[in-house]
């Protein structure tokens, strides 16, 4: 099975409130509320890191999960962030052009 | 302020929000009809910020889109709905305004108008209503049924109404300043065409008792992008509209308000 690299789209507006990171999908007007796993999911999201490193570098080591449950989660958050054009997904390395809103924050 | 603002050309200035937009229409009738609606925010003096020629049609339906669709093609702002058909021009300041002559058409042509043009400096349009209290103005948001008319139609003689509908903010350094409008809601009452600092914001909810609630930035921000009246179908406003609102969470406190629907809630707004 190839490895998925996720990277946040660059046209996204996101700000962390408070601890909660909130994401506008100008794509459809619709605000996200990441959940904290999501969240670091978001932050990891560099285009570079393969979805499964991030699972088991960051997911497993902050939080009490299986593995194969939390990749199997992973994906359909993924899944969910790219249909709205929150996430970017490729099987090959996905360059980021601009530094992604609210990576900072 | 106030003073008839026609000339002999049949032009009105309404000035919402410190934004004076000119309107130009060879109908008698229908400037009549504008004078009326709009007359605590007719301000001959103002140089506008933008100015439309209007043009009637006799039919209901102007545009296929039953929603309100605004896009931004080839340098123009395009505006359209089923009663309506706007473009306009962001380079030269000019557009035009199809619509049939009634009041509601208008009324929304300026609403997504003032839309666009506060989303750029970083205000908002937000379904609320609004008040001056003190010098000091409060907001009272909710979706429709959550009591912004009955708030504002028990509000005491010391406050004043900015709106029981839609409320105008522009930013002010690090604070907000809320404008009065004439987008009525229920209450079918023009809001005074005043402006004050933006001391909190009320979410509003009815309820068995009165009660202020704090809420977190977060609740507070998917409460207000609910509220926010943007239309257009543009990534780069759409995100400047959501760190606008973002700002505006910051910065000014908001609460959840429950609420006995009598003029007692007032006691706690001061």
């Amino acid at each position: 099975m190839s490895a998925v690299y996720i990277a946040r789209a660059t046209t996204v507006a996101a700000r962390a409130l408070a601890g909660e990171m909130m994401i506008m999908s100008a794509k459809d007007s619709t605000l996200f509320t990441l959940n904290p796993v999501g969240t670091v999911i978001w932050q990891a999201a560099d285009g570079r890191t393969p979805l499964a490193d991030i699972v088991q570098q960051k997911i497993c080591a902050e939080f009490d999960v299986e593995p194969a449950e939390a990749l199997k989660d992973a994906e359909t958050f993924v899944g969910n962030l790219a249909n709205h054009g929150i996430l970017l997904v490729s099987d090959e390395p996905i360059a980021v052009v601009k530094p992604p809103a609210g990576a900072s924050q | 302020m106030g003073q008839l603002a026609t000339t002999t050309s049949q032009q009105l200035i309404i000035d919402i929000g410190n934004i004076p937009v000119a309107v130009r229409t060879d109908s008698p009738k229908f400037l009549r009809m504008l004078e009326n609606r709009y007359s605590g925010f007719l301000n001959a003096d103002a140089q506008p910020v933008f100015e439309f020629d209007v043009e009637l049609v006799c039919v209901d339906k102007i545009s296929d889109s039953e929603d309100v669709a605004v896009h931004f093609e080839q340098g123009m702002w395009l505006i359209e709905r089923g009663d309506l058909r706007t473009e306009f021009d962001p380079a030269t300041h000019r557009g035009r305004i199809v619509l049939s002559a009634n009041p509601y058409s208008i009324d929304s042509a300026l609403r997504i108008l003032h839309s666009l043009l506060l989303a750029r400096e970083g205000g908002l349009l937000v379904h609320a209503a609004g008040a001056v209290r003190n010098g000091k103005a409060f907001l009272f948001a909710g979706v429709s049924g959550a009591g912004k008319t009955t708030i504002s139609r028990l509000a005491p003689p010391d406050v004043a109404l900015l709106t029981d509908e839609i409320s105008y903010l522009r930013r002010n350094g690090h604070g907000y300043i809320a404008h009065g409008t004439p987008f009525a809601g229920e209450l079918a009452k023009v809001g005074e065409n005043i402006q004050a600092p933006l001391a909190a914001l009320f979410l509003l909810r009815q309820a068995p008792e009165n009660k202020i609630q704090p809420v977190s930035e977060g609740e507070a921000l998917r409460a207000v992008m609910e509220s926010i009246l943007f239309f257009a179908h543009d990534s780069e406003l759409v995100n400047q509209v959501f760190e606008s609102a973002c700002d505006l969470v910051r910065q000014v406190p908001v609460f959840r308000l429950s609420f006995v629907p009598d003029h007692r809630v007032w006691e706690l707004i001061v």
